[in-house]
């Protein structure tokens, strides 16, 4: 338990307990609502803003932020206001952020440091700084989430009759993607851009399986996040790998075993039920 | 049960003048003149692809028409739903989504509970009532997909029963409800009437001609005179084919005498 004592493994403990709330949480919608590739476009749209904080010196992670928001934003407007299919609208956000954060390091001057922990993850670099963004960001999540629960809820499971009993779906679609978005901004240090969209699913895709309501749902996804970046991490710092990549595949192997276990418990209930 | 007799004096609770709905330059509605009161119970039959559902959604305001006026309890459709429940085609839910019957049921109360607060207990009240009328409230801890397709049906009956309507609109109700429960479904309908109008839309003549006071057809274009008897000319012209095709098993006294 010695490891503890180091400032760096402090912070990407918190760390993971903020990045579990926010997968916990938005992870949950992303999920129910099936917006998961939606997620992927936005968080692979805000390398645009990696880039472009290197190339002004800016804090990496605000620029990804102001991409993440903007990608969002667009890509509801796209699928909602034309009738472009938002899948479309999607692929080519993705790519275009992808290309521009490339195009912004390439006119940086000097080389970029470590823009490998941006793409991939690295929770042990993860600064004061940047705990503050995390804490801040997520209060924000939690707070509108508490407030529009109800909404978000009847948007998830019927958007059509929702919007006949009186909640403003179309706005409830922004407000949800823009929170998609700041939560992109939550998991990129921990895990990057590439994989954080793997974090943000499987513990809700495993949770999915065993509960009954959505408050549940968030609540089991909390605790399983935490189990992952936990162990995940000190089994990185065990067999001395990359600790993004380590939570990742721990997490993807516990959501094969969900669904083995799953089928289990379905068939040992039908029986019991014959 | 009714004998389909129709006061005309009663409150006129939709309204449609010419409605005409176009997608891609293709018309879905013809020209629909429609006046549904307070105590009707219409059924309105046709086809797959008849605009059975479009018409439905032009009333909820969901789908707003190219030509035409629409009325719903005075109003537009977007002030006027309010007051209309609504239950939508079954096949459209998600049966593995984690909520409960009584969570479901709350959600027909998410207009009237404000938005940034709780439910309250008469949003609370409200849904113990409307599942007590639909006979489910003893089922209200079970997750929805754990039910019946009948069972499942009467709960998204109660959702749109706990904003207390005045107009109860139902598309394709029966289509997962087998048939012992058929009748049993019907005779809730036939309680409900008493207290709002209800227009539900189905491509089962069968059921609907036994149950429903007043029927329309539709295909593109609405045949309604506003009576339990639709003329063999008209049903012939909404499904276009011959009469002895769709007659089948239909009741007598839906089709008016050809004699």
């Amino acid at each position: 338990m010695e490891i503890l004592q180091y400032g760096f493994m402090q912070r990407a403990l918190m760390a993971g307990v903020l990045i579990s709330i926010t997968c916990g949480v938005i992870g949950t919608y992303v999920v129910v609502r099936r917006m998961v590739f939606i997620s992927g476009g936005i968080s692979h749209s805000s390398f645009g803003g990696i880039g472009l904080g290197y190339l002004l010196g800016i804090d990496p992670v605000l620029g990804a932020m102001l991409f993440a928001i903007g990608s969002a934003l667009g890509i509801g407007a796209i699928s909602k206001r034309t009738r472009l299919p938002e899948d479309t609208a999607i692929g080519i956000l993705w790519a275009v952020g992808m290309a521009l954060g490339i195009i912004f390091i390439g006119l940086s001057p000097g080389f970029a440091p470590d823009l490998f922990g941006y793409l991939f993850g690295n929770i042990l670099s993860v600064s004061f700084s940047d705990l503050i963004i995390m804490v801040v960001l997520t209060v924000l999540i939690l707070v509108v989430v508490t407030l529009l629960f109800k909404e978000f809820l009847s948007l998830s499971f019927d958007e059509e009759f929702a919007k006949v009993s009186g909640v403003p779906a179309g706005w409830l679609y922004f407000i949800l993607i823009v929170l998609i978005a700041l939560s992109v901004v939550i998991l990129i240090r921990a895990v990057g851009i590439i994989l954080l969209i793997a974090l943000l699913t499987i513990p809700a895709a495993i949770s999915r399986q065993f509960v009954s309501s959505l408050k549940k749902m968030m609540l089991l996804s909390i605790l399983l996040s935490m189990v992952f970046v936990i162990s995940g991490l000190w089994l990185s710092y065990v067999l001395d790998v990359a600790s993004g990549a380590t939570i990742i595949l721990f997490s993807g192997i516990m959501f094969l075993a969900s669904l083995g276990l799953s089928r289990w418990r379905r068939r040992r209930v039908s029986i019991t039920a014959s | 049960m009714s004998n389909g007799g129709v006061n005309m004096a009663t409150e006129e609770v939709v309204r449609l003048e010419n409605v005409w709905v176009r997608f891609d330059g293709e018309a879905i509605l013809e020209g629909i003149d429609l006046s549904v009161y307070q105590n009707d119970f219409l059924g309105v039959i046709g086809p797959n692809g008849g605009g059975k559902t479009t018409l439905l959604k032009v009333v909820l305001g969901l789908i707003r028409p190219s030509q035409g006026k629409v009325t719903v309890l005075g109003s537009t459709p977007e002030k006027g739903r309010k007051l209309v429940g609504y239950v939508p085609q079954y096949s459209l839910f998600d049966r593995d989504f984690p909520v409960a019957v009584w969570d479901v049921v709350l959600m027909g109360r998410v207009g009237q509970a404000g938005r940034f607060r709780r439910y309250s207990e008469e949003d609370k009240k409200a849904s113990i009532n409307a599942l007590q009328t639909v006979g489910m409230l003893d089922f209200k801890e079970r997750q929805i997909g754990l039910l019946s397709g009948g069972q499942q049906q009467r709960v998204f009956i109660a959702r749109a029963l706990v904003s207390e309507p005045k107009l109860l609109l139902l598309d394709e109700p029966t289509a997962s409800v087998d048939a012992p429960m058929m009748r049993e479904f019907y005779e809730l309908l036939n309680r409900l009437k008493q207290r709002m109008a209800i227009v539900l839309v189905t491509h089962d003549l069968s059921a609907v001609s036994i149950y429903v006071d007043t029927v329309g057809c539709l295909n593109r274009k609405l045949f309604y005179h506003h009576s339990k008897e639709i003329s063999a000319e008209d049903v012939e012209a909404a499904y276009q084919c011959p009469i002895e095709l769709i007659a089948h098993g239909v009741p007598h006294r839906v089709l008016g005498k050809h004699d």
